[in-house]
């Protein structure tokens, strides 16, 4: 105990205090958003939003889950068939955006029971084959006539500058919700325990950490989120074609984004999120090798980077903007 | 009668999937990485074996005597360039490389052959479509019959490579613990190049016929991992003759899927993938307990 007592944990620095009052600027600055920004810059932002949503999620899973998924995209269409279904039964908008998600989220849970069974590779094919049943059992109902689809019809109640800006507050929201979900669980006993399986599931469960518990709820997690950010671009897009929206682009796009930006890392897929929306804006265009591009970009982080943009520069210049983690401290005077 | 036939057909499609899914469920048994890029390899076999053909009008038999050379030569290559670096990064970063590659043959393939489907079909001649009558509804195409005793041949091949030869000894070793292996001289990267090796020709194979019995698309290989994965899952991860019985299994399951609705091919062959999973979680039994062996990590 007397060499414990020569050390005081910090959690919060002074790095930390000064970025999360950045960040509390930049978001009141993007609370103003419809009123300030163009109705094309308002667009680009929701799209934005969502792709944070996406990164932060899937990162959430793989990163501190260890679960690599490549079925995402089961919940993503889940989410958009979801407020589908529930606006056309007349449940307000945005409201039924709410509770699609909650229902994805709770239908996650047996699925997750089943899942989690598998293992590493095996997880995430699995996903896959999940994700792809998803489709075609969406593809059934007759309201969403097979690959024809159908629109949120939902939305001809609003005018459209209207609906832009809803969306978009909307997708701020939401993103901000789940980023403070993902900060205060990191930060709590789930955090920690989450923290330990990332860095080794074996040891973790070896000291007593419930493994299985601390998976579940990342599962959890992102599929909620993942299915919010699906009701998103339902209502970016308005129309719903099934293979557009249970298609596993959107798990390479997840991928690319929390790969890229730093698994394991809180800021890494935000960091991520924006690269893939700055390449998405100036290469998306040329259609195919940009999708080789990214490929190509993916593979090389998983052999040369795989801590990611944001991995490495924590570890090389101890930065750290959200005190997620804990800091050991030697007080002066008491050795 | 009718279902009969279903389910014969869905025997021999059982052979098609075993040489798919066997190079996948070897790699697996020794490195203990799930290729995500297997079938996108297959379906560039497919390709590479067209372009041959339309180059020098050489038969498609013929023309693996080339192809799958190259294939096992892109094994060796994906062990030493990706697979070996990002197995260094841990047990989950080969998925992430893996799925890199398939994006980027999948769009490369589309890049450079287009979107419409092709076959090998018309280059094989009466083989893809002569076959053998038992009864008035019950037929065996020749090529199906070809497919299937080239897998079971396959698989008996691999079986006995994995017995009685000194380089099957050797890769079963390494599959059971490589830093022992790397104790009594053997180098595990280059056993693991030979799994690649040995998985890339299956795919190679598996590949070749895919084109010849039907046809083909540059985006073709996510479903062909998907079947293959799951004709593995069926079977149990690692075993041999297992992705036999899985692929059997999937086929008659699709097969009689279709037969019930248009759409059902696919969905049954998913329904049973889960039914298993769910059978393996809950009902226990010595299959899970054998995968819970196999996925532990090292």
């Amino acid at each position: 105990m007397s060499q414990m007592s020569a050390y005081r944990v910090e959690r919060w620095t002074r790095q930390s205090a000064v970025f999360c009052a950045l960040a509390a600027c930049l978001l009141a600055v993007l609370a103003l958003g419809p009123w300030i920004f163009t109705a094309s810059i308002t667009d680009h932002l929701t799209t934005l939003f969502i792709y944070v949503i996406l990164a932060v999620m899937w990162n959430a899973l793989a990163g501190y889950g260890g679960l690599i998924s490549i079925g995402q995209q089961a919940f993503f269409g889940l989410g958009a068939y979801a407020l589908i279904r529930l606006s056309s039964a007349g449940i307000p908008l945005y409201l039924a955006m709410l509770i699609g998600a909650l229902l994805v989220g709770l239908l996650a849970l047996p699925v997750g029971q089943l899942m989690l069974r598998l293992r590493g590779g095996e997880f995430a094919v699995g996903m896959w084959v999940l994700a792809e049943l998803t489709h075609f059992l969406v593809n059934l109902d007759p309201m969403i006539q097979g690959e024809t689809g159908t629109s949120l019809v939902a939305l001809n109640a609003f005018a459209p500058a209207a609906a832009r800006a809803d969306t978009y507050w909307m997708g701020l929201l939401i993103m901000l919700a789940l980023l403070v979900t993902v900060f205060m669980l990191l930060r709590g006993r789930v955090g920690a325990s989450i923290q330990a399986i990332r860095d080794d599931e074996i040891a973790a469960a070896s000291v007593g950490v419930n493994v299985g518990a601390g998976k579940r709820v990342m599962f959890i997690l992102a599929a909620l989120g993942t299915a919010a950010a699906g009701a998103l671009w339902v209502t970016t897009s308005i129309s719903f074609q099934p293979a557009a929206y249970f298609n596993i682009q959107w798990t390479a796009y997840m991928l690319f984004m929390a790969l890229v930006g730093g698994l394991g890392t809180f800021e890494g897929p935000i960091i991520g999120a924006v690269l893939f929306f700055l390449i998405e804006a100036w290469f998306g265009a040329t259609g195919v090798v940009y999708l080789i591009g990214l490929g190509g970009i993916a593979l090389g982080f998983s052999i040369f980077v795989p801590r990611g943009i944001w991995g490495v520069v924590e570890t090389r210049l101890g930065l750290r903007f959200l005190p997620v983690g804990y800091r050991l401290l030697a007080l002066p005077g008491e050795k | 009668m009718n279902l009969l036939n279903q389910i014969l057909q869905g025997i021999l499609l059982g052979g098609f999937y075993a040489l798919l899914a066997c190079g996948l469920s070897f790699l697996f048994g020794v490195m203990r990485i799930i290729n995500l890029a297997h079938g996108s390899l297959a379906v560039l076999a497919a390709y590479l074996l067209m372009s041959l053909i339309n180059a020098t009008n050489w038969p498609p038999f013929a023309g693996l005597i080339l192809v799958l050379p190259v294939m096992a030569l892109i094994g060796w290559a994906l062990q030493f360039a990706v697979l070996n670096r990002s197995l260094r990064s841990g047990p989950l970063i080969p998925v992430l490389s893996t799925f890199g590659i398939a994006v980027i043959l999948d769009n490369a393939m589309f890049q450079q052959y287009g979107a419409n489907t092709v076959s090998l079909g018309p280059d094989i001649g009466d083989l893809a479509y002569n076959s053998w009558n038992l009864t008035s509804t019950l037929y065996i195409g020749q090529l199906d019959a070809l497919i299937f005793a080239t897998a079971v041949a396959a698989l008996g091949g691999l079986q006995l490579c994995l017995t009685y030869t000194p380089i099957g000894r050797t890769i079963r070793a390494t599959a059971e613990d490589p830093s022992v292996v790397e104790l009594v001289g053997i180098d595990a990267r280059k056993v693991y190049a030979m799994a690649a090796v040995i998985s890339m020709i299956f795919a190679g194979l598996a590949g070749a016929f895919l084109g010849m019995r039907s046809s083909f698309a540059p985006y073709a290989g996510g479903p062909l991992l998907i079947f293959a994965f799951e004709t593995v899952v069926i079977g149990g991860l690692g075993s041999l003759w297992g992705t036999l019985v899985g692929g059997i299994i999937l086929g008659v399951a699709q097969n009689i899927g279709a037969a019930i609705n248009p759409r059902g091919f696919l969905i049954a062959g998913h329904l049973v993938f889960l039914a298993i999973l769910i059978l393996r979680t809950f009902g226990g039994g010595s299959i899970f307990r054998a995968l819970r062996r196999l996925g532990r990590p090292a």
